[in-house]
């Protein structure tokens, strides 16, 4: 009999539990401007976060979103924010610059459809930087993805993004939110509580770097953005990159795909290995680090790989360069969307991706 | 024997031993200035608000407690030469940042210095939204009438008629529109406890801003709400024109358009 007192399932929509998980890893502070399928993850912080004690704020737009969170984070407060497509190109600035000023950050990439793929690992922001992305399949993961974001952008001082969609964030599905323990949480000797002042050495915290005059030096663009890539470069190695691997050993083909469509790829591919096909399926977890060492091994053997994405094509560049060329990499994917364009995608049909592998398998 | 140039300025004699000790710049920086000297032009205004706020810091005993968190412009020089916490912000948000420290933070005392191109020009929404929430921080405006970081260009707040290097014929109300008096809106925006605009061209306006700043720390320290004093400085790199000539220019030109005074209390 376990001894644990876990907290029992519930049933939750997506956006309620990634509320709920935000909460249980800590995040006290929530900023952010209503846009579908974000929506309702504002609601839901907005509703339980002042109740551990914890601010949410209505930003006036992601500018100040972005930025209110910015100023919370430098605090050593656990903050996120987030948005959809067009809100998040809007905070590409400050993203990039929080990234620079070395400060941890949550961001919720709550997609419409997949067509964000590079906004989300690529960055739309200026200068030499990285953010980590993590790519829920379903409520459940994202429970668990959104406390491992909070726990990585703290030990890394780096945003941290949880890529979602339409279907995540208002999928109901039985979850119980249990805290994540990832052991003890890094100690801070950088957050802006006004008690250094007066010090001799009061903190800065800049993306222009922290060189301070007192020291007879200037900023020091040049030295700082080295700085910086020498600590993405130690992140990156630093972070293991995770994939759900599947009958990919004898696979003649290996399908990829991430997030809420592999939920249906996956289906397809286990369809089809029922019915003897030798088909395999990789879904890369974190999109950035990518995990190209499991694509590369899965695909080792592979006759050809297919990638399916709800967008024109965009992941599918990462892999080719994890399987560089020792098969051929077909896109069997396409942008399929609601007139509206939130995210429901009439491809997202068991039997119409079956079809799409089953021509690659006879090719 | 000390003599006067033409131009007015006094050529210190060589050729003699010094008729008072030698002072250095340190011995007139305050306390919570890293390093006396600064890198901005001769005859600049910023670095006169600049000291008059972390004055107003000590003077008031807020130095364990003060965070500032700096726009980009001029005077972020500054931002790593304070011995008092420092968030830099990127051009145009310092206030919403100022909102999230003070959030997360409600017991320390927040201020943001910003420059007219950065609060008027690139962040205009943040400052209205931060006042008509009445956010508990202060918020400082140095209002030269021009991006002086970028050589002379035309901001928001350049008065009708002023060259600069954007509008060489001179702002033209019907071309270029009109400048923003921005002290006299957020006068008008409920939330906002305390509005003044000052300057720093002469010792009595020096003083007056000075007075000012303690009055929009103090309003921040009662917890009343936003607090905001803009600061006319000097520029005359910017303005094209003599060192010497950028007080009485400041007074004829931007003074006349945005005029000093406390506009709420």
């Amino acid at each position: 009999m376990s001894t644990t007192t876990a907290p029992p399932a519930r049933l939750l929509e997506g956006s309620e539990a990634i509320a709920e998980a935000m909460i249980a890893a800590g995040c006290r502070f929530f900023a952010g401007y209503p846009m579908t399928p974000f929506t309702e993850v504002l609601e839901a912080m907005a509703a339980k976060l002042p109740d551990v004690g914890g601010v949410c704020m209505n930003a006036e737009s992601e500018l100040e979103a972005v930025g209110m969170a910015w100023g919370a984070a430098a605090t050593g407060t656990l903050a996120a924010t987030g948005s959809t497509g067009q809100g998040l190109s809007l905070m590409q600035e400050s993203l990039a610059e929080i990234t620079l000023a070395r400060l941890p950050l949550v961001v919720l990439n709550m997609a419409r459809a997949q067509g964000d793929y590079f906004q989300a690992t690529r960055g739309g922001g200026h200068g030499d930087y990285r953010h980590v992305v993590l790519a829920p399949i379903d409520v459940p993961e994202a429970v668990h993805l959104v406390q491992l974001a909070f726990h990585l952008t703290w030990r890394w001082r780096n945003p941290v993004l949880v890529f979602g969609d339409y279907y995540l964030a208002h999928t109901t599905q039985s979850v119980a939110v249990d805290a994540v323990d990832f052991g003890e949480r890094v100690p801070a000797d950088w957050t802006l509580d006004g008690s250094t002042g007066g010090s001799g050495r009061a903190r800065l915290i800049s993306p222009l770097g922290d060189a301070k005059r007192a020291d007879r030096v200037g900023y020091n663009l040049a030295e700082h953005y080295r700085t910086c890539a020498a600590h993405t470069d130690e992140m990156v190695a630093g972070i293991e990159p995770m994939a759900e691997v599947r009958d990919t050993d004898d696979a003649d083909v290996v399908v990829i795909a991430f997030g809420t469509p592999a939920r249906y790829v996956r289906a397809a591919v286990k369809q089809l290995r029922a019915d003897g096909a030798k088909v395999g399926y990789v879904r890369p977890i974190t999109l950035f680090p990518f995990p190209t060492d499991a694509v590369a091994r899965a695909t080792a053997n592979a006759r050809r790989v297919a990638v399916y994405e709800n967008n024109q094509g965009q992941m599918v560049d990462d892999v080719r360069l994890a399987v560089l060329g020792r098969a051929p990499v077909q896109f069997i994917g396409g942008l399929s969307l609601d007139s509206a364009g939130f995210g429901i995608a009439p491809d997202l049909d068991v039997a119409v991706l079956r079809a799409r592998i089953e021509e690659v398998l006879g090719a | 024997m000390t003599k006067s140039r033409p131009d007015g300025l006094t050529i210190i004699p060589t050729d003699q031993p010094p008729t008072c000790a030698s002072r250095l710049v340190d011995d007139f920086t305050p306390d919570l200035i890293d390093v006396g000297e600064h890198h901005l032009c001769p005859g600049c205004g910023e670095p006169i608000a600049i000291r008059s706020m972390v004055e107003a810091v000590s003077e008031l005993e807020l130095v364990q407690l003060t965070i500032a968190v700096f726009g980009i412009g001029c005077y972020t020089a500054f931002s790593n030469n304070l011995d008092v916490e420092v968030l830099q912000a990127l051009h145009g948000r310092a206030p919403s940042l100022a909102t999230g420290v003070k959030r997360a933070k409600p017991n320390t005392i927040v201020f943001t210095v910003q420059g007219d191109g950065d609060m008027v020009n690139e962040g205009l929404q943040e400052v209205i939204h931060a006042a008509a929430r009445g956010e508990n921080i202060t918020c400082f405006m140095v209002n030269n009438g021009v991006f002086g970081e970028t050589g002379g260009h035309m901001t928001a707040t350049t008065v009708i008629g002023q060259r600069t290097k954007n509008t060489l014929d001179g702002r033209d109300a019907e071309q270029h529109g009109h400048p923003i008096r921005l002290a006299n809106l957020l006068a008008e925006v409920d939330g906002a406890a305390y509005v003044a605009r000052g300057a720093v061209n002469n010792a009595g306006n020096v003083a007056r801003t000075k007075r000012m700043i303690l009055d929009a720390f103090e309003t921040q320290r009662a917890g009343r709400g936003f607090s905001f004093v803009e600061i006319l400085t000097m520029c005359p790199t910017g303005w094209f024109i003599e060192t010497q000539e950028a007080p009485a220019y400041l007074a004829d030109n931007l003074g006349a358009v945005h005029q000093v005074g406390v506009l709420k209390s």
